[in-house]
């Protein structure tokens, strides 16, 4: 489903953000990709719906190349979800248009399709009588529960996520890890950038520790909380493992 | 100090001084301050874009405006406008495009400069991950300026655009030297013909003022509620 070959990316001319990244992501799997910060975890999942340019390797998305300039950018990222840290709702739409917006302008679906499909997923989520509110009457989960639905609505092949619960406080991250769990559990494709180790252990098959823009580890879940065969990545669990 | 003043001149002229000048001065500004956002939004959108030469023309062009005085713009469009008409239509004489068409180009052209400042300083305070989720969800370029960051940036923005309106409405008083009855024109005119310019001078200055001073007490209330909501 999603294939990262050899991916190289500068900062201007002297800073390397991304050294030689490679691994890939199959239908249905669902990895995390955890590290320090600035290990260029965030990017790497940004280079995949190019929403950040890269200038060496290739990302191959359902087929399709990601860095090739002939790609239509906005038909594939329609078919990709994605859910950032900070939630990145539209503040000036009710919820309810924030999740009909692209359906209606990109997908071409008439406004009751994009209606009844909005109202399905908050249903799911569980924030159907929050329909006509705006995002800043919503606490932080509650917006990052709407992203996911927003991101739903487009009947994505696979789901990209940015660090989703680092921006929320400690009593919301369990209600949008729940929301993610049921996704994994379905056999949504993911890729999820998070330091939320129990929600690995949970339901991630797989596992990539990177650091200082490198993939140092690429593990099954097993043989990663097993034993992480680097000394970065048994330094990095030990820390954020030791509360 | 009064006694020798003959206010009963602005009583008798107030049909012409408001049905003919202030609908005038009002059209202008509307229809100036209109245009002027739409182009401005354009230069702003072309000094944001990451073509480096369309952001270097939208510049200079912002620079150019910002560094001449208004009335020398304002003459300078009266007697180019009939030619670049001209050069445009492909006619063989100079386009007769009037007075209005021509004062309209100039303070579009001209506070385009403006509202483009405006309008760049509220599409830079939008966060970048606006843009990017609105991408994230396959909008083009486009469409992600129209529903996501122009509402926003209009909304962010609005207060100051406004105010730099209420200029513009003060501004358009300068058409007077191409004798347009816009309503300090008319005033002049009736000051004249009746002799009476203290009273009718006067007489104007009450009226900008006390629109204009009304207008930034409204923009400062919008303001007030505007900031509650976000």
């Amino acid at each position: 489903m999603i294939e990262i070959s050899h991916v190289d990316k500068w900062y201007g001319p002297t800073f390397q953000a991304l050294k030689d990244c490679t691994t890939s992501v199959a239908k249905g799997e669902v990895v995390v990709v955890c590290g320090p910060s600035g290990s260029g975890k965030s990017t790497l999942i940004k280079c995949v719906n190019a929403l950040e340019p890269f200038q060496g390797g290739d990302i191959i998305l359902d087929g399709i190349k990601v860095n090739d300039p002939r790609t239509d950018l906005p038909k594939l990222r329609a078919r990709v979800g994605m859910v950032f840290q900070h939630f990145e709702l539209f503040p000036h739409l009710k919820i309810i248009e924030n999740l009909c917006l692209a359906q209606e302008k990109v997908l071409g679906r008439s406004h009751d399709e994009a209606v009844a499909k909005a109202e399905k997923l908050l249903d799911r989520v569980g924030l159907k009588e929050h329909a006509r509110k705006y995002p800043a009457e919503l606490s932080g989960g509650q917006q990052q529960r709407v992203a996911i639905a927003r991101a739903l609505a487009m009947d994505p092949i696979a789901m990209l996520f940015d660090e989703p619960t680092s921006a929320l406080d400690p009593e919301m991250i369990s209600e949008v890890l729940d929301v993610m769990v049921d996704l994994a559990r379905e056999g949504m494709t993911m890729m999820v950038v998070t330091h939320e180790m129990g929600f690995a252990r949970k339901v991630a098959h797989r596992v990539i520790f990177m650091d200082r823009g490198e993939i140092v580890e690429d593990a099954l879940k097993e043989d990663f909380f097993g034993s992480p065969r680097s000394d970065r990545a048994q330094k990095f669990l030990s820390k954020i493992l030791a509360h | 100090m009064f006694v020798n003043f003959d206010f009963d001149v602005i009583r008798r002229s107030l049909g012409y001084l408001f049905l003919d000048g202030m609908t005038f001065t009002l059209t202008l500004t509307a229809l100036s301050a209109l245009g002027g956002i739409v182009f401005g939004t354009l230069i702003a959108l072309m000094r944001l874009s990451g073509f480096k030469l369309l952001g270097r023309i939208a510049g200079l062009y912002v620079d150019f405006m910002r560094s001449l005085p208004l009335v020398l713009v304002i003459f300078w469009f009266y007697f180019l406008v009939p030619y670049i008409g001209q050069w445009v239509t492909g006619a063989s004489r100079p386009v007769n495009v009037g007075a209005f068409t021509s004062a309209l180009v100039t303070f579009i052209m001209f506070e385009a400069a403006y509202f483009s400042e405006i309008m760049r300083a509220g599409i830079q305070s939008i966060s970048k991950g606006q843009p990017a989720a609105a991408n994230a969800l396959g909008l083009t370029y486009a469409q992600t300026m129209r529903y996501v960051v122009l509402p926003q940036a209009f909304r962010n923005m609005l207060p100051v655009l406004l105010t730099q309106t209420i200029v513009l409405f003060q501004d358009t008083s300068l058409v007077y030297v191409l004798s347009m009855p816009d309503f300090l024109g008319a005033a002049s005119k009736v000051a004249q013909r009746d002799g009476r310019l203290v009273e009718m001078y006067l007489f104007a200055a009450v009226v900008y003022f006390t629109i204009s001073c009304a207008a930034s007490f409204a923009v400062r209330r919008l303001q007030a509620r505007i900031s509650i909501v976000r």
